[in-house]
């Protein structure tokens, strides 16, 4: 379905709550999970909840890359960057992060060479031009970014760069989705699915949850109707009792996802033994490292980390939030003492964090409600029940 | 990081490299094209595509395109960052 014209169309939005309003046995509540921090983003931003009958709960996933990599991985590229030899490369979300001692930002400030860039090209162009320095860049993301560092770093091999390494800690989803199907605190009827992650991955990977787990599955676009129309994916699934991989994003993702994106990671990464989440603990196989032919350009063979893991912050609570356990606002701290300006944990620090989209968007919606402002779709306006 | 972000391919600029210059809501920087190189997927001068950190990772069509920048406008901040972003970008 197309939404060009209706985008801007509030009447379509609540034809389509209309029915999945339709679809809901009396008496049973349903939990569906969206996997990704940008759908969680526009679930706030736009109030999409209020759209939704009271059975059903949106619970927010652990798609969020800045969210999910762990205090100790974040200790390890402050180590990195340092160093004096080192200009340390990064996505701009990386670097507000807090560590053990501090943020990237709090690093820049006792002298670190820190600099955020736009692509890991950019990354590669400073090492080009700083010939006597060692530049590293801080890979992060999940299927979204991956191909990028993998053409990045094959580039960098083409050339002969031999003063650029990459600091890998991509991550797949799929293991994410299956820890938390496997986890005993959560029971979800179904998936709003990633849309970008699905470009490159495709619909196949998802098949286990609806084989495995009977639970359907929507891959879905950003825009809050495109939300909604996966919802209704989902409980129309629901409704006739079938469990299968739906895509409601098939203007964008295909069925086979992008090859050339999946061959290009697969020449220059392998999976991981096992890899720390952050709130959801080590995961086996999921998350990527360098294939050993590529070592001169690994920053983790290349300098000593300190490797060590490091509990989150004892007031935070990203780990129940990141599996949907609790809302946002049920921690403790939630605006209070972790704010966007001064995150405790992750979800607070990037604007698709659950805690953060919470943040701009519940607690202060009457401030934001003019920009919030989608013709037909009212800005969310809902105070947290315990603040 | 994680936007998508639409832009329409104007020129190539390093063929081997498979880099060209996109338009993204009037801000023109090169981008990696790699992903978008075979079969029907392939990407010419006038196509659109979404980009994220620097790669065109999906082609789509100018409705398409059109939408989502109106979305993308509509969450404010994160766009605005994602586009001052690129305009430091300085892929060769
Ligand atoms: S509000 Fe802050 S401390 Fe609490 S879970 Fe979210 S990020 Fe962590």
């Amino acid at each position: 379905m197309r939404f060009v014209d209706e985008f801007r169309s509030g009447d379509v939005a609540r034809q389509i709550a209309e029915r999945i309003a339709g679809l809901v046995e009396p008496g049973r509540h349903y939990k569906v999970m969206e996997v990704c921090g940008g759908h969680t983003h526009a679930i706030y931003k736009h109030g999409v909840e209020d759209l939704l009958p009271p059975e059903i709960e949106l619970v927010h996933g652990p798609g969020c890359p800045v969210c999910v990599i762990p205090m100790g991985r974040q200790d390890d590229a402050i180590a990195i960057a340092e160093r004096p030899e080192v200009i340390f490369t990064t996505f701009g979300d990386m670097v507000r992060v807090p560590a053990s001692h501090g943020s990237l930002l709090d690093a820049k400030a006792r002298g670190a060479d820190v600099r955020m860039v736009y692509s890991p090209l950019d990354a590669l162009k400073i090492a080009r031009e700083n010939p006597d320095r060692q530049v590293v860049f801080f890979a992060i993301g999940f299927e979204t970014t991956t191909p990028s560092t993998a053409l990045t770093l094959l580039r960098a091999r083409a050339e002969g760069i031999r003063n650029f390494s990459l600091f890998a800690n991509h991550v797949t989803i799929i293991p994410a989705i299956r820890a938390i199907l496997d986890s005993p605190d959560l029971r979800l009827d179904g998936f709003i699915g990633p849309g970008h992650v699905s470009t490159v991955i495709g619909l196949r990977p998802y098949r286990f949850i609806a084989r495995d787990y009977d639970k359907p599955v929507a891959v879905s676009g950003f825009e809050p109707l495109d939300v909604l129309q996966g919802v209704y994916m989902v409980m129309r699934q629901l409704a006739s009792g079938r469990n299968e991989v739906e895509n409601q994003y098939t203007r964008v993702v295909r069925e086979e996802g992008n090859p050339r994106a999946l061959r290009a990671i697969a020449e220059t990464m392998e999976l991981r033994t096992s890899f720390e989440w952050r709130g959801l603990g080590f995961i086996s196989q999921s998350a990527l490292k360098l294939r050993d032919e590529f070592a001169d350009w690994d920053a983790e063979v290349r300098y000593e980390l300190p490797g060590v893991r490091v509990a989150d912050p004892k007031a935070c609570q990203c780990g129940e939030v990141l599996k949907g356990v609790i809302k946002p606002w049920e921690c403790k701290v939630f605006g209070t003492a972790c704010t966007p300006d001064r995150p405790i944990g992750t979800c607070m620090v990037s604007s698709e964090g659950a805690c953060a989209a919470y943040y701009n968007y519940g607690r202060f919606a009457r401030r934001r409600g003019r920009e919030a402002e989608i013709a037909g779709l009212e800005p969310v306006v809902r105070e947290p029940a315990s603040a | 990081m994680c936007l998508g972000i639409p832009g329409q391919v104007v020129e190539f600029v390093d063929p081997e490299h498979h880099i060209a210059k996109a338009d993204v809501s009037g801000v023109r920087r090169n981008v990696n094209v790699g992903l978008l190189s075979e079969g029907s997927e392939a990407v010419d001068v006038g196509d659109w595509v979404l980009i994220h950190v620097g790669f065109a990772m999906s082609k789509i069509d100018e409705q398409e395109a059109t939408a989502t920048r109106q979305f993308l406008e509509t969450l404010g901040e994160p766009y605005e960052e994602e586009l001052a972003e690129l305009k430091g970008s300085q892929i060769e």
